[in-house]
């Protein structure tokens, strides 16, 4: 996909199961939602195919529309509409929609029903976007950024929600902000990167990581000559050492149960106190900053 | 069927209350706003007393008494109000909010959309009718010729909803929502005063042969030949034409987004 210049997405292949829960990853202009656009039928793709629950989103349209939800990243609605006059609304342009007054109370919005549109807060705004992609019982449903800027009790209740979602056999497919949101909904991450694939596969096997971890020693008199060199040694094969400075070091490398073990015998031969010591998996943050080398997520 | 709260159960509602559903919430929405409902009927009533109270004063010469000239006038430039003005600063909002965009993720067709819109201008402009047809009645008009009349009256209005509506969606499809604003408003009070919408095209002198063939001509003479008991085919046809021209120029402007 280009826009002008510009390529947005480029030969991007990815494959989502049926009632699951995927999440696609990546910096600003990586691609996301000119992808997601792209298999709600918003746009054409300009290569290649595209098939949603097995039909092309631009020529079958009409099939797919009632079958897939769709959660806009803002707006969407008539200013003067109040929250649950829209829902009511799109209620009745479906079939057997799911009953408004439950989707209400599961998303908080039962106390901003009578609201008018212009005058509900981003939060209330971003849960009717996701009222009105649930409401028509949908088998798949896009959701752009669910959870930005709502409160942390809030945000659990989303979570809680699109977990039920998938019990209930709904297939989602979100993009987020949120490392800690992918790592915990998540059974498959993709993460974009100006247009392209960089990596894929379970929160689980991005951070694998398991067996990779960091220790980082702190100690309050420099250490032994020899001692940091000979720390490495007792690790084993694949640990890397960075002297941080004279009285703190990291390693990081593969671990196990017995790494904390064989790092306190190695204190009391060198005759090593650390003032602190820490040890940490790779999480999926560390994961998608080595991939796209960049601070910035959205 | 499972019990689950989420388990899928998809499907499009029949196209008759997809119909009737996305009309009354549009015209719920355009009554309820009030700039909309200035426009709408107070100053269509506002030009209906003015113009009948004026027209006495200065002795104006029409063809008849001023009330039965001046109150289907007044009707098709509520028509004129609510098909072009209203509907292109909406649809201009609407594109600009992405309401379009939402209920394009609806399993709602495009021709569904727009035969609701154009049904939620028929439900205002039954509502406008009866206020500004009961302001006229009040003051004296003999109202429309029988039933005949009625008739003529509706197909006037029917088609002067069609051109002008067709040529409101092509405004709010190419402009942006403010500048849509801008022209609607602009247009609406430039046809309202030399458009031949209030006053007959004969009272433009030389220049009543050429606004016969603008929109807001023909439906001020369909619709003010309607009130008399007859069918102004010539005129009717202009708007017909008017609304193919605005139709396809829509089809291939228009910008969802």
């Amino acid at each position: 996909m280009r826009y002008g210049d510009t390529v947005a997405v480029d030969a991007l292949s990815l494959t989502v199961e049926r009632g699951t829960i995927t999440a696609v990853l990546g910096p600003n202009g990586a691609g996301k939602t000119t992808t997601l656009e792209t298999c709600e039928g918003y746009r054409r793709a300009q290569g290649g195919s595209v098939r949603v629950l097995g039909l092309d989103p631009v020529r079958q349209r009409h099939e797919l529309l009632p079958r897939v939800g769709v959660m806009l990243q803002s707006g969407g609605a008539w200013s003067g509409a109040r929250a649950e006059e829209m829902l009511r609304h799109f209620a009745r342009l479906h079939a057997q929609p799911q009953d408004v007054a439950l989707l209400m109370e599961r998303l908080a919005l039962h106390e901003c029903g009578r609201t008018p549109y212009r005058r509900l807060s981003g939060g209330q705004q971003q849960r009717l976007g996701l009222a009105l992609a649930l409401i028509g019982r949908p088998e798949l449903v896009f959701v752009d950024e669910p959870t930005a800027g709502m409160d942390p009790q809030i945000r659990r209740a989303v979570w809680e929600l699109l977990e039920e979602l998938r019990t209930d056999g709904v297939t989602v497919v979100l993009t987020t902000h949120y490392l800690e949101e992918a790592e915990r909904l998540a059974d498959r991450v993709h993460i974009l990167d100006r247009g392209r694939l960089v990596a894929s596969g379970t929160p689980l096997e991005l951070t694998r990581g398991g067996t990779v971890a960091t220790i980082r020693i702190v100690v309050t008199q420099p250490f032994p000559d020899g001692a940091p060199e000979a720390l490495v040694r007792e690790l084993g094969d694949g640990t890397e050492l960075t002297v941080l400075d004279p009285l703190s070091l990291q390693l990081s490398g593969p671990a196990d149960s017995t790494t904390l073990a064989t790092v306190a015998a190695w204190c009391a031969t060198h005759d090593v106190l650390p003032e602190s010591l820490s040890l940490g998996q790779r999480n999926l943050e560390d994961v998608f900053l080595e991939l796209t080398g960049r601070e910035e997520f959205a | 069927m499972s019990t689950s709260t989420f388990a899928p159960a998809p499907g499009a509602a029949p196209v008759t209350r997809q119909l009737l559903t996305q009309a009354s919430m549009e015209a719920r929405l355009m009554l309820r706003n009030g700039e909309q409902l200035l426009l709408a009927v107070v100053i269509p009533v506002i030009v209906l007393i003015g113009a009948v109270r004026g027209a006495e004063k200065v002795g104006l010469d029409l063809d008849g008494r001023p009330i039965d000239v001046l109150t289907p006038g007044v009707l098709a430039l509520a028509v004129m109000s609510t098909a072009f003005t209203s509907l292109a600063i909406a649809t201009g909002f609407e594109r600009r909010y992405g309401v379009l965009k939402r209920l394009g993720t609806a399993p709602l067709s495009r021709a569904t959309l727009l035969g609701g819109k154009v049904l939620a201008l028929l439900l205002v402009e039954v509502f406008q009718f009866l206020v500004i047809g009961g302001v006229g009645l009040a003051l004296g008009w003999s109202g429309p010729d029988g039933v005949g009349g009625v008739l003529a009256l509706l197909l006037a209005a029917l088609c002067g909803t069609a051109a002008f509506a067709s040529l409101g969606m092509l405004l709010a499809g190419s402009l942006r929502a403010e500048a849509t604003l801008a022209a609607a408003n602009l247009v609406y009070l430039l046809l309202l005063a030399g458009g031949a919408v209030i006053l007959p095209a004969t009272m433009y002198g030389g220049l009543g042969d050429v606004v016969r063939w603008l929109p807001s001509g023909a439906l001020g003479e369909a619709v003010r030949a309607a009130c008399e008991g007859t069918v102004a085919a010539r005129d009717l046809l202009v708007l017909v034409v008017w609304t193919g021209l605005g139709s396809v120029l829509t089809a291939r402007t228009f910008k969802w987004e």
